[in-house]
């Protein structure tokens, strides 16, 4: 039977520095989050503090530092460290590697992740700013929401679902595979030319999606170097006799907010109805990661995958059958385990009008879906300046969609439809979504500051000063709710107070 | 297969067919030049100078 489906969003950001040559990715990421950081404690009237991330529990490969000198050419009052800290809103805001990552809380809808997503995005520009007034003069520093800079580097945009334990692996695995290929259509967010060796312009000059020529396995645990489609690092950040968590690595970051609700929501339906057994006979698709390209590589869409079953079909065929598929469920099974009716028949409701859009003419979706948006912008340049397919402006069109500035940004001037404000996702930058664990999360962070010490997905340990440190396990991601423990943390006016209330 | 095709509809909506042949796609089709010469009057504003050299040294290493 289907589990809720609690979803979170990693995202990695490519950052640059302008107005020097003088700088290291290490060094940038760490400012614009000190200052992000060291900003909101002013906001709050609190000394500067960093609530560090809890590393324990986790596997020592999700700790990846990057080795070698950090050379500093920064004011010299920013730590340079590794910084890793959880937000009040129940996010983890760190260096991974060499860019900055943010990680929104554990969400329970998809429209919920979209405005955490956004919220993210909202952090982000604030560190910006807050950086800003950190460098020398005539120095920026700016993130983009990408996943490669074009010249064969990739870095992740990765979506986490909880997952039944008793479904079994290979079954998701198949599941995933279908389902990753063919959702490219509406979640790529296009990419001008091809990196792969050997591919010119004129073969691929625009594709759908920036992370499919990254990949180069079907399965397997890596995520930096021969990239699985489907991944399987099995950390479930809950307890992992009832769960996974499914940590997906193959999507695009998304400036558009109807992609990311599709990618999310549609991804949590077809993992719904795997568990609730309504994908048995669904197709697989062969030469996986050949598939994969080859969808993003096809603006036609009408590429014919060849599937196990000796027949081939289109991506756009594969989601109209998972389409198919999840309207019969949703009439047996309910919505229940993806946030209810409302949250799934406006996935459904989304789902079918983007594909029918796509097989109509893919052009009326420029205000939803991003490589077609991207595509437009770039098809009009054209014309008005007549260039080719190798003119660097087209490639800076391309880098340019995903600039995080406002006032650069130009995904933020395609007029793409917002499915949330940026008044609510403004409150979602420090306010922890309600109704799953990040709710206590974010509450303790921002009610007892100075107790929490440390704090990771699926524990919080707090110092009472006098006794050892005492943990708080959350190995259950639906619970620590508003509904849950709104009053008892309202009723608390200390850290021990609370502790002693939940018996701690 | 076939008894599915009778059920693309969305719960609470109606099927998608009317979108096709609108009779006032060329009118919208006006609204989209237009609209698209805007964006272009304002993106020929915003758009960073030296894209060759902007583009290039673009380059993010170590990530996942």
């Amino acid at each position: 039977m289907a589990v809720p489906k609690i979803v979170g969003i990693e995202t990695e950001l490519g950052v640059m520095v302008h107005g020097t040559d003088d700088w290291n990715p290490v060094s940038a990421s760490s400012l614009v989050i000190n200052a992000y950081v060291g900003r909101q404690a002013g906001r709050v009237n609190r000394e500067m503090s960093l609530i560090s991330w809890d590393f324990l529990g986790e596997s020592p490969g999700a700790d990846a530092r990057m080795p070698g000198d950090f050379d500093f050419a920064y004011p010299p009052e920013v730590d340079t460290h590794l910084v890793n800290t959880v937000l009040t809103n129940g996010a983890r805001y760190y260096v991974d590697h060499a860019h900055p990552e943010i990680s929104t809380p554990e969400c329970a809808t998809a429209l919920s992740a979209v405005l955490y997503d956004r919220a993210g995005e909202l952090i982000a520009i604030d560190s910006m700013t807050a950086a800003q007034k950190l460098l020398p003069e005539g120095q920026e520093i700016v993130l983009y929401k990408d996943n490669s800079d074009r010249k064969g580097n990739a870095y992740g945009c990765h979506e986490n679902y909880l997952l039944a334990r008793e479904t079994p692996f290979p079954d998701i695995v198949a599941a995933a595979t279908t389902h990753f290929i063919t959702r490219q259509i509406y979640t790529g967010s296009g990419k001008v030319g091809s990196e792969l060796a050997g591919v010119g312009s004129t073969s691929v000059p625009y594709q759908i999606t920036q992370r499919a020529e990254h990949f180069e396995e079907e399965v397997g645990l890596e995520t930096t170097l021969k990239r699985p489609i489907v991944n399987t690092r099995d950390e479930p950040h809950a307890d992992p006799a009832r769960y996974r968590r499914l940590h997906v690595i193959v999507g695009d970051a998304n400036p558009s907010q109807v992609a990311t609700f599709l990618k999310v929501g549609v991804s949590s339906i077809v993992f719904a109805m795997l568990e609730d057994g309504a994908l048995k006979d669904l197709p697989r698709v062969r030469n996986p990661v050949y598939s994969l390209q080859r969808v993003s590589h096809d603006l036609s869409l009408t590429h014919p995958l060849e599937l196990d079953t000796g027949k081939s079909a289109t991506s756009l065929e594969i989601q109209w059958d998972l389409y198919r598929r999840a309207i019969e469920w949703s009439e047996e099974y309910s919505f229940k385990s993806v946030g209810g009716d409302d949250a799934g028949s406006a996935v459904l409701a989304r789902w079918h009008d983007v594909l029918v859009g796509l097989e109509t003419d893919p052009m009326t979706l420029a205000n939803q879906i991003d490589w077609i948006a991207k595509l437009r912008l770039i098809d009009g340049f054209r014309d008005r300046h007549d260039c080719d397919w190798d003119d660097p402006r087209l490639r800076l069109l391309d880098l340019q969609y995903h600039d995080l500035r406002p006032a650069k940004s130009l995904a933020q001037r395609v007029g793409l439809e917002k499915l949330v404000s940026d008044d609510d996702a403004m409150v979602a930058a420090t306010e922890p979504p309600e109704d799953t664990r990040a709710y206590f999360r974010g509450r303790c962070l921002q009610k007892f500051p100075d107790e929490v010490v440390a704090a990771n997905w699926d524990s919080i340990v707090f110092d009472l000063g006098d006794d050892p440190l005492r943990r708080i396990p959350m190995l259950e991601p639906t619970r620590g709710t508003k509904a849950h423990v709104g009053s008892i943390l309202d009723q608390s006016a200390t850290a021990r107070e609370l502790l002693d209330k939940l018996g701690a | 297969m076939a008894e599915r095709e009778q059920i693309k509809k969305t719960p609470g909506r109606t099927s998608g067919d009317e979108v096709a042949d609108s009779p006032t796609a060329s009118a919208s089709g006006e609204k989209l030049k237009t609209e698209i010469d805007d964006l272009l009057d304002e993106i020929d504003e915003v758009l960073e100078t030296n894209a060759e050299d902007f583009v290039k040294s673009y380059i993010q290493k170590g990530g996942q």
